[in-house]
């Protein structure tokens, strides 16, 4: 800090900023507490904040009234296994875009960006149609298959502008040494790229996490990732708010502890770039 | 082989994904078109006929369209004025230096890695709720008469859940361009005395623009097609009080199975999207000559 700030507005600071945090952070504050709590006590009045009986009996039963490891399971691999795939077409054709562009390459990245900026609904009815048909509706296969190509434009780009910065000097460098290729992608380019192609991994596990559009539509009992199974508790059972609020707790608690890993590549990975 | 930058290797790289996104764009598009052309329900089955613009004309005289473009407008236009606001103060504080600052930008930020179903179920049940919820409890012992959230002002319900869940988004992008202004600017800044709102609209709002009109941008294109948080939360209603342009197209197809119908909103989602994207595009092509 080059400039004195005086102690006292310091501290004021510090008082307003936490005030606002915890204002911003209660709804996610009041699900956890909420998830610990007998029925009764969760919805009394005026509300238990800390003192009353803690307890795990939520948890248990969420379990036992549903089938809660399946639908934490799709979301694994559906989050997972699409990221995985987006990346493994991804990584070379950002490669390419990056250290071989030729003329209509960032036509061809504009392109695929402008894929991102349509309207779900504006496919709806020809991918419920042909999910319908191909016997996909409801499946684990499918949803990680469509979450690939949802969040593909998005890897793409998010490498593009991580690859953009490893000086290719670098590679020329180790061509002239004589390295092989193989060398060359092991020794050179692994080392520089994989910080970035960890961030749009983080990033894009994230966002197909989260993505309720396509899992609420496509899916049902078999292959409905957390997004959708808690959509569930819309009806009656939304009136259980202990269970609510366990269910919840447990479907937000991993993908919530990878986001504050992931706030810089947030940033750049939804600007397309367009903010540093 | 070690020559890798040959234009040849370079296309056979990015050919599978060019090929997906073609797949994945352009057929489905032009399925989209051609049905928007046609007669076809689900339920009555028969011979398909030619439709002419009878599915779009239909679409945009409902009058739960207009409705559906108001409250499209309302959740978009309500989220920004919330979102980009609160996310300049936000910005402003949280680039102050604070006690626990790490801290507090993690209670910030949190809201945008909830589920958007979670966001609208613990906000419709746990907050909202005219009886139990903690905004009445909190409106009682203050001695107000509790609001009846999604029965008395359901759309604004629904867009203050949006608003919670993408001020996050507004917020860390608008720090992370604050924090490029730099300790020179400041200083020089308070050198010459200059009062803070003088400072705020002459260094800091000029220093946002290009990073206020991105959020706002992307927020555009993501809230055009706001879809759970209605779903989980009114169902688009009550009648249509909540339905925005997606859930209309979604109720068409999935509960009224008019696939015509339902792929003529589709293609008028996708024109209303393209205005905004076209912006963002020429933004950020403009970055990537830089």
């Amino acid at each position: 800090m080059a400039r004195a700030i005086p102690q006292r507005r310091r501290w004021l600071l510090t008082v307003v900023a936490w005030a606002v945090g915890l204002v911003i952070f209660f709804p996610i504050l009041w699900t956890v507490l909420t998830s610990f709590k007998s029925e009764g006590e969760a919805i009394a009045s005026p509300p238990h904040f800390l003192f009353f009986h803690w307890t795990l009996e939520n948890y248990a039963e969420v379990q036992q009234r549903s089938n809660y490891l399946l639908h934490v399971t799709n979301s694994v691999v559906i989050s997972l296994g699409s990221t995985v795939i987006a990346l493994v077409i991804g990584v070379p054709a950002a490669w390419a875009a990056a250290f071989a562009p030729a003329r209509r390459t960032k036509d061809l990245l504009m392109w695929m960006l402008s894929t991102k900026m349509m309207p779900p609904v504006g496919v709806l009815v020809p991918i419920y149609l042909l999910f319908r048909d191909w016997g996909l509706l409801d499946t684990v296969t499918g949803l990680t298959a469509l979450m690939m190509l949802v969040n593909l434009p998005i890897v793409v780009w998010m490498l593009y502008t991580y690859f953009r910065e490893i000086p290719a000097d670098i590679l020329e460098a180790a061509r002239m040494d004589g390295a092989p290729l193989f060398s060359e992608i092991v020794h050179v380019l692994a080392p520089m790229a994989l910080p970035g192609i960890a961030s749009t991994m983080l990033l894009n596990i994230i966002l197909a996490w989260n993505e309720a559009f396509w899992t609420l539509n496509l899916t049902a009992a078999n292959a409905a990732p957390l997004s959708a199974f808690i959509a569930s508790y819309s009806s009656p059972e939304g009136l259980f708010w202990a269970k609510l609020s366990a269910a919840s707790t447990m479907a937000i608690a991993p993908i919530l502890i990878l986001g504050w890993f992931s706030q810089r590549q947030l940033v750049r990975g939804l600007t397309f770039g367009a903010v540093k | 082989m070690a020559t890798l930058h040959t234009r040849s290797t370079a296309r056979v790289m990015l050919a599978p994904s060019v090929a997906m996104l073609v797949l994945w764009m352009a057929v489905p598009l032009a399925m989209t078109l051609y049905f928007s052309f046609i007669h076809y329900n689900l339920l009555t089955p028969g011979p398909k006929s030619f439709a002419g613009f009878s599915n779009y004309y239909f679409f945009l005289t409902d009058p739960a369209f207009a409705t559906a473009l108001v409250n499209t407008l309302i959740i978009v236009g309500g989220t920004l004025l919330i979102t980009v606001s609160g996310g300049i103060a936000l910005a402003l504080l949280l680039d102050q230096p604070v006690f626990g600052q790490g801290i507090v930008r993690i209670l910030v930020i949190s809201p945008f890695f909830v589920l958007p179903t979670v966001a609208a179920l613990v906000w419709k049940n746990m907050l909202m709720n005219p009886v139990y919820g903690v905004f009445a409890q909190i409106a009682r012992g203050l001695g107000f008469a509790p609001l009846d959230w999604f029965a008395r002002v359901p759309l604004l319900s629904v867009t203050i859940i949006v608003a919670w869940e993408w001020l996050p988004f507004a917020t860390l992008i608008l720090l992370t361009a604050l924090q490029s202004l730099s300790e020179e600017q400041k200083e020089a800044a308070e050198m010459d005395g200059a009062k803070w709102p003088s400072y705020f609209l002459h260094i800091v709002l000029p220093h946002l623009a290009r990073a206020i009109t991105v959020v706002i941008l992307i927020e555009t294109i993501f809230l055009l097609s706001v879809f759970a948080e209605i779903l989980v939360t009114t169902n688009g209603g009550p009648g249509v009080a909540t339905t925005n342009i997606a859930f209309l197209v979604y109720a068409q197809a999935l509960l009224q199975f008019d696939v015509g119908g339902a792929s003529a909103g589709g293609i008028i989602a996708v024109i209303l999207a393209n205005i905004v994207a076209v912006f963002l595009m020429r933004m950020i092509g403009r970055n990537l000559e830089a």
